[in-house]
């Protein structure tokens, strides 16, 4: 990698302090949490901010607070830190989960949950120092016009790689985002899935100047999630594959409302319509496999992660009947 | 000392930070390099404008090519590396030019400001599209469609071959997981007009004794074409180099090399300096593993700048740049086909190798003929012939990697063999020990053996993993596989020719009773310093920690021609005793006076020195040494080693001879999971044969430390490229180089297996190298114990091992080989057809004939094969 390139580096102690200078700097502008991806993305000139506006001062961003059944986490939270909270542990061990399969203890220590959340997306040959990327003339998410994954393509097919996304779209999150409003922020609370676009570039459903301050977990009303995490090493490595499944299950056992949503395998955190099959069933293995024959469909895995695109599109099937196996071992143990 | 488990002289500077690795310098006035690397595989350089990078403030000098004219390369044979690209450019990552500045910022900044421009050449990814072969032209790229084709180099076997009248191709066989071979498939040129010969660097065909009568000698014959992927070594540190031009005409280079005195060799010729002039400072090295065993064109670079500037100028390459060095495995695709017996005897091996050399020489002619010289020294094989080629790519150059072009060809022949036991019915275990080669012996090329542990490696991992009552017997998805290994103990030869010693060391006494050694030997963590102050400790009877190390210093430190081919502790261990002994022998002159006891009943040992048969009879070492130092003068002796003239003597008998081989087995478990392919590996037993323990912690480090990188290259390491996007490396960085973490590592159980060999010191053979072969292969063998198909290629990934899964011939591997215009093979007798080292048709009776009958006579067994009459092919 390339050393950093100048930029101004502002930590401003409020919200609205934070807003207020990312509108005036305008677009070349951007703010850092944890920094474990901006500042790589940086020295392979990803991302070329001449200012930089830290958030890591801002208090509002540093709670996990019970707020009416709801779980709410502040995005500047450290991940270890959200990882091990007693709550979020009780409340949704398959988000605990991911954020403790990201990366490593240490990077860990420094990253953010509202960094993993708006983590930028990946691609070998959009991550790649700025001489590497020259010799194939750029690519179509910076300084070039062609997707080189899928030269025919007009998109971009960079892969959405936060593991927390599949888990919090599943689990029917929300995130609230401030936007600059004169006085006070304007807060809006969206649902985490429509956070997410289907596109490598504009992958976001967040303004540029908004901020995202928290995420908020459902209360799990005896319904029951899982997260399985496909990649080559058991630390270190973004995901080829992420599979969310969440489940509510009726009295009897049955399920009422099912959802399975994928990491890893497109542009952003791809709903699986199959899921809606699982209801009513008691998450019979014919069933799951049925299901999971079909999550390959939605899936879009290219030739742009580690792993050939063919296999990631085969482990879609036994990694989701897995996560099924799973969700239903947990439904029948939590059962009196 | 020698045999106890002691920490290394460097534990303390290590753990706490001491350690000065060579990035951890810094000199007043200090200027840093970067380098502009070319962004094209294969292209000529158009213009090169750099005036505007010589305008930015802070800028001190701008070098290009034409600064440093003059070709440099680690064989004399392959000179044909440019500090910066002069004509053109052959692969991305290539260096065009270099900027001294006085921050890496700046120096950044500059070279976004030269201009290049490229007239591309068509790249040549692979080995198949080197040979011209069909199936190299799938990979048309949108960057050098319609681009010329012109050889990469203008040199190598190659040339002249493409002629009318040049040697007839001659395809191998198809392989499928059978035995039998379907005959030369129909391969003419590919459709683009790439010329089939042009980027051949290297042809090699040798014969030892009469390979088709062995075959006919055979009761069956079976084929097999694997393939094993290239891979890098990964160290820790990235290479760094600061060089520092003084007044008086002087240059000292600081730098993370392997090979101090092929460096300065190097230098003396590139910037035309007398090489009295030229000092070159082996740094610590945080991880070498071959790596860092060329003379590298970044050490020419800040010499270059250092003497324009007369500024100290360094550089720390960056992760991609270490991954643009490489110099590591080289990609090989491989055919072996053995003609033996129902009970497992060879009968005749024929063994092929296709070399993918990356863009320049390096160490690859060697390199090469490894990929067929070890293959004799393990079991017998009586007859054998090998045919290697190495072609040019546009791809950062391989070179030597732990096992120097040997882990490759093991991994065929011990997959190779497993099935061959398979066939048989046999053991593979059993099958391997009733055919080890004898102890003290020659193979049919012409290696001489000494000692030989290989049987007792075999029965200790054996017994400690439980095979008989695992082989074949675990529930699907579990399996244990074996293999076995041999390396050398440094090699035989030099890199260029010459007849001085390949190790000298001095010895030099304080009257404080201190002891510094200096030898030109560079500690790259295998621990190399530590065994030079354990041997000098033992033989003066010293507290090894009296004893101070200073290494790898071309101006104070005598010759050592570096950290490679597993050569330290035997060639620096034999010269640092010899020093020390002959140091001992003046003190014991002396003592022997003042305690009027015979020289020869003195012994030396805890400090003292005291009579054999009346230990109160003493003197204090330095005591002792004040004593010889008033008598004799200055302590200070030197002592050296050249190892023994190998008895081979035909062209190509240079790669392969060493003092000593060690000896490998290991037995691996696997669990497989059949829905993914994903592989598993919760356990490695490994016995390895090192001669003797200098220090039994240091070679069990070494020996894990193999089978790490081992497990890496059988499972997920692979230097990968993109053949249609201007061969652009897949994934330079630390990230996505799949590399395996604490997690991914097995548990290891080692048993250092003792069988001194004459020629080592105390008996020691190597332990850092030889290690790693056995884990591919032995992993492949496993995960066909565990689900029933072969993964003929490494790295054996998932999607291979689904593959496999999937696939009617239980198979995932190469299905072809590229045709090659061999050469008649160079016909060596055997020793035991009366053979004489030579080449049939030489003239006897020189010297090195001579030295080649005495060994013969040693020859223990040779291994005759009785003709079975009737026995079916």
């Amino acid at each position: 990698m390339m050393r950093l390139p100048p930029f101004r580096f502002l930590a401003p102690d409020t919200v609205e302090g934070a807003l207020r200078v990312k509108r005036e700097a305008g677009s070349a502008a951007m703010y850092v949490a944890g920094g474990t991806d901006l500042f790589p993305n940086m020295k392979r000139r990803h991302q070329t901010p001449r200012t930089v506006i830290s958030v890591r001062r801002l208090r509002e961003l540093r709670e996990i607070r019970e707020d009416g059944g709801w779980l709410t986490i502040g995005a500047g939270e450290i991940l270890n830190d959200v990882a091990a909270h007693p709550r979020v542990r009780a409340a949704w061990p398959a988000f605990a989960h991911a954020v403790e399969s990201i990366s490593t203890p240490i990077l860990r220590n420094m990253g953010t949950l509202g960094g993993n959340v708006l983590l930028d997306t990946r691609c070998t040959y959009y991550n790649q120092n700025l001489d590497w990327r020259r010799a194939v003339d750029y690519c179509l998410k910076r300084d070039g016009t062609v997707c080189w994954v899928a030269p025919a393509s007009p998109r971009c097919w960079a892969v959405q790689s936060a593991d927390t996304a599949p888990v919090l779209a599943a689990i029917g999150a929300e995130v609230t985002l401030l936007a600059p409003n004169g006085g006070a922020p304007a807060a809006r609370r969206i649902p985490a899935a429509d956070l997410y676009r289907d596109d490598g570039i504009d992958y976001l459903a967040k303004h540029p100047d908004e901020l995202l301050s928290s995420v908020h977990l459902p209360p799990p009303d005896g319904s029951r999630a899982v997260y399985l995490k496909l990649r080559r090493r058991g630390a270190f490595d973004f995901p080829v594959l992420g599979v969310a499944a969440w489940g509510r299950f009726a009295p009897d056992g049955t399920v009422a409302d099912a959802r399975i949503v994928l990491g890893g395998v497109g542009s952003h955190p791809i709903p699986v319509p199959a899921a809606a099959r699982l209801i009513g069933t008691r998450l019979e293995p014919d069933v799951a496999a049925d299901v999971a024959e079909a999550a390959r469909r939605p899936s879009r895995p290219l030739d742009n992660t580690d792993f050939t695109l063919s296999w990631r599109k085969e482990m879609v099937k036994p990694y989701v009947e897995r996560a099924l196996r799973q969700l239903a071992d947990s439904a029948s143990s939590s059962r009196p | 000392v020698v045999g106890r488990p002691l920490p290394k002289v460097d534990a303390h500077a290590k753990v706490t930070g001491q350690t000065l690795f060579a990035d951890d310098l810094f000199l007043p006035r200090m200027l840093h390099a970067k380098v502009l690397r070319s962004t094209r595989p294969h292209a000529r350089i158009v213009s090169l404008d750099v005036s505007a990078a010589r305008a930015v403030p802070g800028v001190e000098a701008v070098i290009t090519g034409r600064d440093l004219p003059i070709r440099f390369g680690i064989l004399p044979v392959s000179q044909d590396e440019e500090a910066l690209c002069i004509d053109k450019v052959r692969f991305v990552g290539d260096g065009v030019a270099a900027v001294a500045a006085v921050s890496e910022e700046i120096a950044e900044e500059a070279l976004e400001r030269i201009r290049v421009e490229y007239a591309p050449l068509r790249g040549v990814g692979s080995i198949e599209a080197a040979l011209g072969d069909p199936l190299g032209s799938r990979h048309a790229s949108p960057f050098d469609a319609g681009a010329p084709h012109e050889p990469i180099h203008d040199y190598g076997d190659g040339v002249g071959l493409s002629a009318p009248g040049a040697p007839a191709a001659d395809g191998p066989p198809v392989a499928g997981n059978g035995g039998e071979g379907a005959g030369a498939g129909d391969v003419g040129a590919r459709g683009d007009g790439h010329p089939p010969h042009l980027d051949i660097h290297k042809l090699v065909a040798l014969e030892f004794g009469d390979v088709d009568a062995g075959f006919a000698e055979a009761d069956r014959v079976r084929e097999d074409l694997l393939f094993y992927g290239g891979s890098t070594h990964l160290p820790m540190e990235q290479h760094a180099a600061l060089a520092h031009a003084t007044p008086d005409g002087k240059l000292t280079l600081w730098t993370s090399t392997q090979t101090p005195h092929y460096v300065h060799r190097a230098l003396a010729k590139v910037l035309e300096m007398p090489a009295s002039r030229i000092r070159v400072v082996a740094t610590p090295n945080g991880g070498g593993f071959g790596g860092k065993s060329d003379p590298f064109a970044h050490e020419m670079i800040v010499s270059k700048l250092s003497l324009l500037t007369g500024r100290p100028v360094k550089i720390c390459l960056t992760r991609e740049e270490v991954f643009y060095c490489h110099r590591g495995r080289h990609p090989v695709l491989m055919w072996v086909r053995t003609g033996y017996k129902k009970d497992g005897a060879i009968t005749a091996m024929h063994f092929r190798s296709w070399v993918d050399g990356g863009a320049y020489g390096s160490y690859g002619v060697a390199s090469t003929y490894y990929t067929g010289a070890l293959q004799t020294v393990t079991y017998r094989v009586p007859r054998y012939r090998f045919e290697g080629v190495r072609v040019f790519t546009n791809k950062p150059p391989c070179g030597p990697k732990r096992g120097h072009g040997t882990p490759q060809p093991r991994f065929a022949l011990e997959v190779h063999l497993d099935r061959i036991a398979e066939e048989l019915g046999l053991d593979p275990a059993e099958m391997r020990l009733a055919q080890l080669q004898p102890p003290h012996s020659l193979t049919a090329n012409w290696l001489r053996i000494g000692s030989m542990g290989l049987g007792e490696c075999i029965r200790r991992v054996v017994e400690a993993s439980g095979w008989k009552e695992k082989f074949r017997k675990l529930p699907y998805g579990r399996g244990i596989g074996l293999a076995c290994s041999s390396y050398l103990t440094g090699a035989g030869l030099p890199i260029y020719w010459n007849d001085m010693p390949h190790s000298g060391a001095v010895v030099k006494l304080d009257r404080g009773g201190g002891v510094t050694v200096f030898c030109g030997s560079i500690d790259i963590g295998q621990g190399s310093d530590s065994v030079l102050a354990y041997v000098v400790a033992e033989v003066l009877g010293v507290d090894w920690r009296d004893v101070r190390v200073v290494t790898a210093d071309t101006d104070l430190t005598p010759i050592d021609l570096g950290s490679y081919s597993s050569r330290v502790t035997l060639m620096t261990g034999h010269a640092a005793a010899q020093a020390a002994e002959r140091a001992r022998d003046v003190v014991a002159r002396s003592a022997s006076r003042k305690l009027e006891v015979p020289a020869g009943r003195l012994v030396f040992a805890d400090g003292r020195v005291f009579d054999a048969e009346d230990p109160e009879r003493a003197l204090v070492f330095d005591e002792a040494v004040r004593l010889a130092e008033a008598e004799s003068g200055t302590i200070a002796c030197a002592g050296s080693y050249a190892p023994p003239r190998a008895p081979g003597r035909y062209r190509g008998a240079g790669v392969g001879p060493s003092p000593a081989y060690s000896y490998t087995a290991a037995v691996v478990e696997v669990e497989v999971d059949p829905e993914t392919g994903v592989v598993r590996v919760p356990k490695a037993w490994i016995a390895h044969d090192l001669g003797k323990a200098i220090n039994p912690l240091l070679a069990i480090g070494q020996v894990e430390g193999s089978v790490y990188m081992g497990l890496g290259e059988a499972l997920m390491e692979e230097m990968d490229y993109r053949e249609s996007r201007n061969v652009v490396h897949r994934h330079p960085s630390l990230l996505e180089y799949k590399s395996p973490t604490t997690l991914e590592m097995c548990d290891v159980e080692t048993f250092l297996v003792e069988d001194p060999d004459p020629n080592g010191p105390f008996g020691a053979k190597e332990c850092g190298q030889g290690p790693l072969l056995p884990i591919p292969p032995a992993v492949a063998n496993a995960v066909y114990d565990a689900v029933g198909v072969r993964v003929d290629e490494v790295p054996i990934s998932p999607p291979r091992v689904l593959r496999a899964l999937r696939s009617g011939t239980r198979r995932s591997g190469p299905e072809h080989a590229p045709r090659v215009p061999w050469p008649e093979p160079i016909r060596v007798p055997t020793p035991w057809e009366g053979g004489d080292g030579r080449a049939a048709g030489e003239e006897r009776g020189s010297r090195g004939a001579r030295a080649a009958g005495a060994v013969r006579a040693a020859v223990a067994t040779p291994p005759a094969i009785e003709n079975v009459p009737g026995a079916e092919r």
